[in-house]
């Protein structure tokens, strides 16, 4: 298997008066947390173990105060853990000198912010163009890589307005453009789209999928939201209180998850959109007749119409043949919801 | 002190007396009762502050000043040496400016200069700053430049004006590049920001007179000396103003410069400086205002200007030659303001329209005005401006002073009596009669209760020096000439801003007038009251009042204005009355706003006093102008630093009732 791009290796980050106490050679002398909290220190984030492989998105996702941020800030090379290692390229990113980290941080990683983080000063153009400026590139070169950003983002004929003239999705799409603008291998989304409505969330969302079909860079996403987790991840990781409970795809985490934090988290998400076929057929199949095929990876609400109008089952197919059979009362039990179902192991 | 005997008050009208507001009243009883004993039941010790005891630290500083300006070595070089060649080296952009300003490229000394090559005419820097503001914010800005410039030409100040502007722009430049530098460091290491902070503090609460004398022995007679006086006063508020701008940055902006790979350079100036710009002119606004507050006093000591046509005019008693020169700093005083901000880039005006045709114009008038100004070289006749042409209202004010003077005698001195028999001496001869080590018990344990051990020993320290130095009488008549005139300042000030917020017309004349008597130098309103009330105590407070009561009204209004509308809302939905909503929630919500507005009270009413020491009063102003006059180096600084103390305990004090809210 080729190397993630990044991986934690039981990376901490502790605040407290007495945090030190606690680490030697970059290792914590305990693993238990009310040991740390019985000395007043609080672990934003506790021996977090994480892969994430190159090409595909990868989501945090928590509540406030579940350590999320912190993490991704230690991803990121802006704070470093205070026990364990981020392995960037299989190379611990806080060993990089100062100045390799400054030329990882201008070409290999590239960040949006949830409130933008624009430079009030700077015009749309100026604001895409400014990591190039920083870089050192030549102006012409800088502002035609610049342009080209905002035109991938749909927001020509507008490069020369202040960020103040914006509203908020277009401020995110300026935000957006200029995280791409130094073509980063890592692309960075901490909370991107919080600060939007829901309308233009929902338009964002589908901006990044489309930018991320085009450009299929690795991607870190934070989020508080489940459904936005679904619709933009290949996986997932559930962080409470620091640590992280689980990490898997989005069926994964609805189909078996590992703790009943993951289980209240993931009640109310859209199951047809998530479930495949695989997860909700019975593997005893009876000989048929059947009233149709379905692939096992097709979702839910791809076949549910034609489940509904069927009076038979329906066939699920893998590699030309039959392992499973679906009927219209498992669709039923999806759109009851979990508690009067019994799904996988 | 007036802290103790302002707290029970409140306690009394309301419900039964609070057992944490017991030693308070404890206190002023006793205060009352040593104030009211006859003076011999004490020993001679506690009556006044033995001679014997006094530290000579005025005779040591004194002694310090002349041995580092005679015997001190910096390696090969004499301080004194080094001094002059650092006077000689900031002399250098001043004359600059003041050639190409006020004075032309001279040759030779004195009246046997030849004038190789004249200053801007007038026209010509009308013409080119005009230009220069419409492009940078239209013409608005622009006329009321133009009509600024042409207050200076008509009324004859032109001259004058120039000179001060020269001076004016060199030392806020200096000021506001030096405040800049120190506020970043501060930042970057908070250690240098502890060291820095009680320095600033005394920077900013010691008379400038404290240490004009020090300066002219470092320095020399000349601008250069009026120059570091002003940026040693000004540039505290530009530090301050540094730290919190540089801080108020948002994180993200920080963590955008880290990932995009900002060097610590490129992180101060691409990111940190731009974003906090907005902030930092509100301190380069305080550090023009600061600089043109102390023209006049620098004037003293050799910086010329419309300065020493204002003392000159007080000399003579010219109200409406005083007036005029003093309004033409005012009007210089706004427009540099006016200016300073609009060189601020304004995100929320589009940029690029038209800005093609904005340099062609910039150029033109650039162009015009050079040719002009050589014209002006070529004919000398035609730079000045017609001495027919002048105005002056001077006989104007004159005038009026007099007709007020024979028609209101009466009703004028019937006030001033009053206020002085019933208010200023008993509150006097109350604060004398206290005995030295029971104040500073009273301010000692004050501290204790409200701070702590360390802010106990800091303000009781403070008020020992006082004592110490033998300045303790002086210090005792500052403070109740101070006190007084910041209780009025306050009970004017703040129905003022409560009632202002309301009505935000009566906000703007409000506003206007403040800024006008802050920029107006003190001297300029000093004259008038005089000529009504002659000199003495009253005279002095009103001019205390007048000068200090801005920040009391402008903080109310502050406060008041800037409840959250959801609080009103809240206070509307459950009934109140507009009443109500005032006294329950703006109030009580403003409460920390006005307390800082007493703070910035207290300290411009200090700062007055050193000026009110020239109609007569008694106290540590007058020490420190009397040591001035003597060229007493050490009387004039511990009498400044006494002042300072005064200032720094009032704002120990506040800055504390601001942090535990509630007590």
């Amino acid at each position: 298997m080729q190397h993630p791009v990044l991986a934690c290796r039981k990376v901490s980050r502790l605040y407290g008066a007495r945090a030190s106490e606690f680490v030697t050679d970059g290792h914590l002398t305990t693993d238990n947390v009310q040991t740390l909290q019985e000395a007043g220190i609080t672990p934003a984030i506790f021996n977090v173990d994480l892969d994430i492989e190159r090409g595909k998105t990868f989501v945090i996702m928590g509540l406030s105060g579940s350590g999320k941020s912190t993490l991704l800030r230690c991803l990121a090379g802006l704070t470093p853990p205070s026990a364990g290692k981020i392995l960037f390229e299989s190379k611990n990113l806080f060993e990089f000198s100062e100045a390799d980290l400054i030329q990882i941080h201008r070409h290999q990683m590239g960040m949006v912010f949830q409130h933008f983080a624009l430079l009030p000063h700077l015009t749309v153009l100026g604001n895409v163009a400014f990591p190039l400026e920083i870089q050192g590139r030549p102006r012409a070169e800088r502002e035609e890589i610049a342009q080209r950003m905002i035109r991938l983002v749909g927001l020509e004929g507008r490069e020369h307005r202040f960020p103040a003239q914006l509203s908020g999705g277009q401020q995110q799409r300026v935000g957006i453009a200029r995280s791409l603008a130094g073509d980063p291998d890592v692309w960075f989304l901490d909370e991107p789209f919080s600060a939007l409505d829901p309308l233009i969330r929902r338009e964002m969302q589908a901006e990044v999928i489309r930018l991320q079909g085009m450009l299929k860079k690795t991607i870190v996403f934070i989020t508080h939201d489940f459904e936005e987790a679904v619709r933009v991840a290949d996986r997932i990781a559930i962080m409470k209180d620091g640590q992280v409970e689980q990490v898997g795809t989005a069926e994964e985490l609805l189909v078996s998850p590992a703790t009943d934090y993951v289980r209240a988290f993931t009640r109310d998400a859209p199951r047809a959109h998530i479930l495949t076929a695989r997860s909700i057929m019975t593997t005893s199949p009876s000989a048929g007749p059947f009233g149709g095929e379905v692939n096992a990876t097709d979702r839910v609400i791809s076949f549910a119409r034609e489940l509904d109008a069927s009076s038979l089952p329906l066939a699920v197919i893998e590699n030309n043949e039959i392992i499973g059979a679906i009927d219209r009362t498992m669709l039923l039990d999806i759109l009851i919801g979990p508690e009067t179902q019994a799904v996988g192991a | 002190m007036k802290k103790a005997s302002a707290l029970p008050a409140g306690v009394v009208f309301g419900k039964p007396v609070n057992l944490r507001h017991l030693p308070w009243l404890i206190i002023v009883i006793l205060s009352v009762i040593l104030a009211e004993l006859p003076r011999t039941v004490f020993p001679r010790w506690v009556q006044k502050y033995p001679t014997g005891w006094r530290l000579s630290l005025a005779d040591w500083i004194s002694a310090f000043m002349h041995w580092l300006t005679v015997d001190a070595h910096l390696g090969p070089l004499t301080v004194s040496g080094f001094t002059r060649a650092l006077s000689f080296l900031l002399d250098l952009p001043l004359q600059l400016a003041s050639m190409v300003l006020a004075t032309g490229v001279l040759k030779g000394q004195g009246s046997e200069a030849v004038m190789l090559f004249p200053p801007v005419p007038w026209f010509a820097l009308i013409i080119a700053i005009a230009a220069l503001s419409w492009t940078l914010r239209g013409w608005r800005l622009a006329v009321g430049m133009t009509i600024g410039f042409l207050y200076l030409a008509v009324f004859g100040q032109w001259t004058s004006a120039m000179v001060t502007l020269a001076s004016v722009l060199v030392a806020a430049l200096l000021s506001a590049a030096g405040g800049l530098a120190l506020g970043l460091l501060c930042v970057r290491s908070a250690t240098f920001g502890r060291l820095l902070s009680p320095l600033l503090d005394v920077a900013q609460t010691m008379p400038v007179f404290a240490y004009l004398l020090p300066m002219l022995i470092l320095f020399g007679f000349g601008p250069v000396s009026a120059m570091i006086a002003t940026v040693i006063y000004a540039i505290p508020p530009m530090v301050r103003v540094t730290v919190v701008a540089i801080q108020g940055v948002p994180d993200e902006l920080r963590s955008l410069g880290s990932m995009t790979g900002c060097t610590r350079r490129q992180m101060t100036w691409r990111i940190l400086l731009p974003t906090a710009l907005p902030g930092l002119m509100v301190g380069v606004n305080q550090v023009i205002m600061l600089s043109l507050n102390v023209v006049i006093i620098a004037s003293m000591i050799g910086a010329g200007g419309l300065g020493w046509d204002v003392l000159g005019a007080l000399r003579r008693l010219d109200i409406g030659g005083g007036l005029e020169a003093g309004l033409a700093i005012t009007v210089l005083a706004v427009m540099l303001d006016r200016f300073a901000q609009a060189l601020v880039p304004d995100a929320r005006r589009s940029g690029p329209s038209g800005s093609r045709s904005h340099h062609r114009v910039i150029a033109g008038a650039l162009a015009l005005a050079g040719l002009l100004w050589i014209a002006a070289a070529l004919w000398p006749a035609i730079a000045h401006y017609p001495e027919s042409a002048r105005l002056s209202t001077g006989p104007f004010w004159n005038d009026l002073v007099s007709w007020i003077n024979i028609h209101f005698h009466d009703p004028l001195d019937v006030i001033k009596t009053f206020m002085l028999l019933h208010v200023l001496m008993p509150v006097k001869r109350f604060m004398l009669a206290l005995p030295w080590p029971w104040v500073v018990t009273v301010v000692t344990l004050a501290g204790l209760w409200m701070g702590g051990i360390r802010l106990a020993l800091t303000v009781g320290l403070m008020c020992g020096f006082m004592a110490v130095v033998g300045l303790w009488q002086p210090a005792m008549i500052t403070l109740y000439l101070c006190g007084v005139s910041v209780v009025i300042a306050m009970l004017l000030g703040v129905p003022v801003g409560v009632i202002a917020t309301q009505r935000p017309w009566l906000m703007k004349s409000v506003e206007v007038f403040i800024d006008t008597l802050q920029t107006l130098p003190a001297f300029v309103y000093l004259i008038p009251i005089v000529m009504l009330f002659r000199v003495g105590d009253f005279t002095a407070m009103i001019g205390i009042v007048l000068y200090a009561i801005a920040p009391a009204i402008r903080y109310t209004a502050h406060g008041i204005s800037h409840v959250p509308e959801s609080l009103i809302e809240a206070g509307t939905m459950t009934g109140c009355t507009r009443g109500q909503i005032l006294r329950r929630i703006r109030l009580p919500h403003a409460l920390p706003d006005m307390l800082l507005g007493l703070n910035q009270t207290i300290l411009l009413a200090l700062s007055m006093l050193v000026i009110t020491a020239l109609v007569g009063t008694r106290d540590l102003g007058q020490v420190t102008y009397a040591a001035l006059s003597k060229a007493d180096v050490g009387q004039g600084v511990v009498a400044g630093l006494c002042v300072a103390f005064i200032g720094m305990i009032s704002d120990r004090f506040i800055r504390q009732a601001i942090r535990q809210p509630g007590s």
